[in-house]
């Protein structure tokens, strides 16, 4: 059940994330004060997109509530970022961010930072 | 621009350690099989900590779309793991959990990684002034 749970959180969080970055970026910047979350709620409800992240977001977000009920808060946190690497590589594939050697050099510290954390 | 990413970044790690380490908290707290009965969400909203951690996810959710709407995703990805050194570091104080050998090598090897990609450009598609334009408002 760990594992089946684990594996929901992760392909939800990927395409939500991947969805939630190309319609912000399109968004234009946004900030979090009283009328800036106001805007920030008019986006999620405007975006077709955004919504179906929100969905996969709540998809990600209950199976990990679930895990944290069986596995210790620092196994399932660092191993949810399984998705870590698969999004940054997306990222690049899909979204067509310029991941340059310091960028990859960095997030595969990160990765490899996040693995021997969720030891 | 990069200062008010990093006040963000720093809202967005503020927000979800705290929610986690409420929602880890308050789920330990009550009785309900969440991964088998829907209903047991429910139940488990009416704990006060989970409300809480509930409350601050949203916000940090909220926090972390202002944040991509300023940097790259393969830019707020490993910046955001800075988070995971957090909720090891307050799973051993609070909830008494081991962080072994291994562990703090990761942490290390994060905060390393998140200077290095912190020092690269933060958005490398279209100039945000470029975006605007079309923009329905």
């Amino acid at each position: 059940m760990t594992w089946l749970l684990l594996s929901i959180t992760i392909v939800a969080t990927v395409v939500s994330d991947l969805l939630q970055s190309y319609e912000m970026k399109r968004a234009g910047a946004q900030s979090v004060d009283a009328r800036g979350l106001g805007r920030l709620a008019g986006e999620i409800a405007r975006r077709r997109y955004l919504i179906l992240s929100i969905v996969c977001l709540a998809f990600s977000f209950f199976a990990f509530m679930a895990l944290l009920q069986t596995a210790p808060l620092s196994f399932a946190v660092p191993a949810s970022a399984g998705s870590f690497v698969l999004e940054t590589a997306l990222a690049k594939l899909l979204l067509k961010e310029r991941i340059g050697p310091r960028r990859a050099a960095g997030s595969f510290l990160v990765a490899a930072g996040i693995v021997l954390l969720a030891r | 621009m990069r200062a008010r990413t990093y006040l963000l970044l720093l809202l967005f790690l503020g927000l979800r350690a705290v929610g986690n380490l409420s929602l880890g908290f308050g789920t330990r707290h009550t009785s309900a099989a969440l991964s088998i009965n829907p209903l047991g969400y429910l139940a488990a909203m009416l704990d006060p900590f989970v409300a809480a951690g509930v409350a601050m996810l949203i916000l940090a959710l909220f926090t972390r779309l202002a944040l991509l709407s300023l940097a790259d995703l393969s830019f707020v990805l490993p910046m955001t793991a800075v988070g995971y050194v957090i909720a090891a570091v307050l799973g051993r104080v609070v909830l008494h959990e081991q962080v072994s050998a291994a562990r703090w090598l990761g942490i290390l090897l994060i905060f390393g990684g998140a200077a290095l990609v912190g020092s690269t450009a933060q958005s490398t598609t279209k100039s945000p002034a470029v975006q605007s334009v079309g923009q329905s408002e």
